[in-house]
């Protein structure tokens, strides 16, 4: 199957060839090389929710590629009128060659990838996965570290309600790497997924200090905690910015380690750390550029020329 | 067989023999047995078993189960032993199966599904995530689903 809905529909092969095809299109990606390999395809891009970020860098994805992209908002559309899911994938499946789809409900990309033929990205459905945010993390963290095995990984933050870190934490497993989990106890990540990771044989200490973790790490993956996922002002107050790093955070990191966050930040991230060696959310941002490029490639079954020259 | 004879021999209809114990009344609600109807039900709990200490066991007569009624009961009752009766002998012995996958069986409980818009065509499907013990998830949006909530979820 072409669709990618979860992480789990990559084998550690394929992860792996989607990265190296990663990195040579990188050239492409900024613009550098002329690469028409989607020419002709069209995208529809999906989004019934708000996701700028995502959206735009695949755009540019398939744009770079020399393909077009249609843009669907669910807002004053059929849908608002109550079109179904499966009605709607039904005229895209006749627009188009490829879609990304964003959905605030859970499972929308599976149901999608059942209701129609043509390949299905799964670009965020609801608290489930978002397996092109997990690529383009561990392309960053590839990019820096050239492995993933035994490094040690801190993830940050909102560790319950961010899915982000659910499927990255499954991956990095997949691929031997530690994790260190810190957050607020009211934002720990649920006990199912800890039991499924330690499960599959990982690594896995938990911490509610931030500073304690910052010198053994390798990776510091931060997350913004996030309004709304609190019942009331007070709740959010208490943990509001509990967790900050900045410039003078990276005097005890060891040499190389980067700080991540799918971005946008809040004040989690303070502007001083983004002229650091360490600072890498920006590249990671850019980085979704390439990996969505290699992920369309796949779906359409186009291959990527083993050697991309200027 | 002591247990078998506790009620009246059946003339015809099925025996479900070897539930767990006070799970009877569960697996009457899994097979979506009528019980409004006019065929009579007899049921045992908490009967001595060599197999399972405890054990209840279900005749109902005058209704043959079929393969699918059969498999829906393995969510709760994996070991049940059932026994299609016909003229007071046994006719036909049938296996329950775990299928791998439940399709239209139950709903997803969970309250973000995009299954739980009642217009959605796809059918509803839960996939057998693990034999020992039995985990059942939704195969669309992967959440884990309690099996007691399953039997309140039935379609
Ligand atoms: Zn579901």
């Amino acid at each position: 199957m072409s669709d990618v809905v979860t992480m789990d529909d990559l084998s550690n092969e394929e992860i792996m060839s989607i990265l190296e095809d990663s990195a040579r299109l990188v050239p492409v990606a900024k613009g550098e090389v002329h690469l028409p390999l989607l020419e002709g395809k069209v995208l529809a891009n999906m989004f019934y929710e708000n996701s700028t970020r995502t959206r735009m860098s695949f755009e540019t994805a398939m744009k770079r590629l020399g393909g077009s992209v249609l843009n669907f908002s669910s807002i004053g559309t059929s849908v608002a009128k109550g079109e179904t899911l499966f009605d709607t994938m039904q005229m895209v499946e006749g627009y188009a060659d490829i879609a990304v789809i964003r959905h605030p409900r859970q499972g929308a990309a599976q149901y999608s990838a059942d209701a129609i033929d043509i390949p299905i990205l799964n670009a965020g459905d609801g608290a489930g996965n978002h397996p092109t945010q997990t690529m383009l993390d561990l392309f960053t963290i590839m990019e820096a570290h050239g492995t993933i095995e035994g490094l040690n990984v801190v993830l940050v933050g909102d560790l319950r309600y961010g899915r982000t870190v659910h499927s990255l934490s499954h991956a990095l497993i997949r691929f031997g790497a530690e994790l260190t989990l810190v957050s607020p106890e009211i934002l720990m990540m649920p006990d199912e997924i800890v039991k499924d990771l330690r499960a599959s044989g990982a690594s896995i200490s938990e911490s509610t200090n931030l500073a304690s973790a910052i010198p053994d790490a390798d990776v510091i993956y931060m997350t913004r905690i996030q309004k709304e996922r609190f019942p009331d002002e007070d709740e959010y107050a208490k943990v509001a910015g509990i967790y900050m790093l900045g410039a003078k955070d990276m005097d005890d990191a060891k040499d190389g380690m980067i700080v991540m966050h799918p971005l946008p930040r809040v004040s989690e991230l303070h502007p001083s750390l983004d002229s650091t060696v360490n600072a890498r959310y920006f590249q990671q941002a850019f980085n979704g550029v390439p990996t969505r490029m290699a992920l369309l490639c796949r779906s359409l079954g186009v291959e990527i020329p083993k050697e991309v020259k200027k | 067989m002591s247990a078998m004879r506790r009620v009246t021999a059946i003339c015809n209809g099925t025996v479900i023999d070897h539930i767990p114990a006070g799970h009877a009344l569960q697996v009457i609600k899994m097979l979506r047995i009528d019980t409004n109807r006019s065929n009579p039900v007899s049921l045992v709990m908490n009967v001595p078993s060599d197999k399972m200490g405890r054990k209840d066991l279900l005749k109902i007569e005058d209704l043959e189960l079929n393969q699918e009624e059969l498999d829906r009961l393995a969510l709760i009752s994996p070991n049940a032993s059932v026994a299609i009766i016909r003229n007071y002998g046994v006719a036909e012995k049938r296996v329950v199966e775990l299928a791998e996958e439940l399709v239209n069986v139950a709903r997803c409980t969970f309250s973000n599904c995009i299954t739980q818009n009642p217009r959605e065509p796809l059918p509803h499907k839960l996939v057998l995530y693990s034999r020992d013990p039995i985990e059942v998830r939704c195969y669309y949006c992967g959440k884990r689903q309690d099996l007691d909530d399953i039997i309140d979820n039935l379609i």
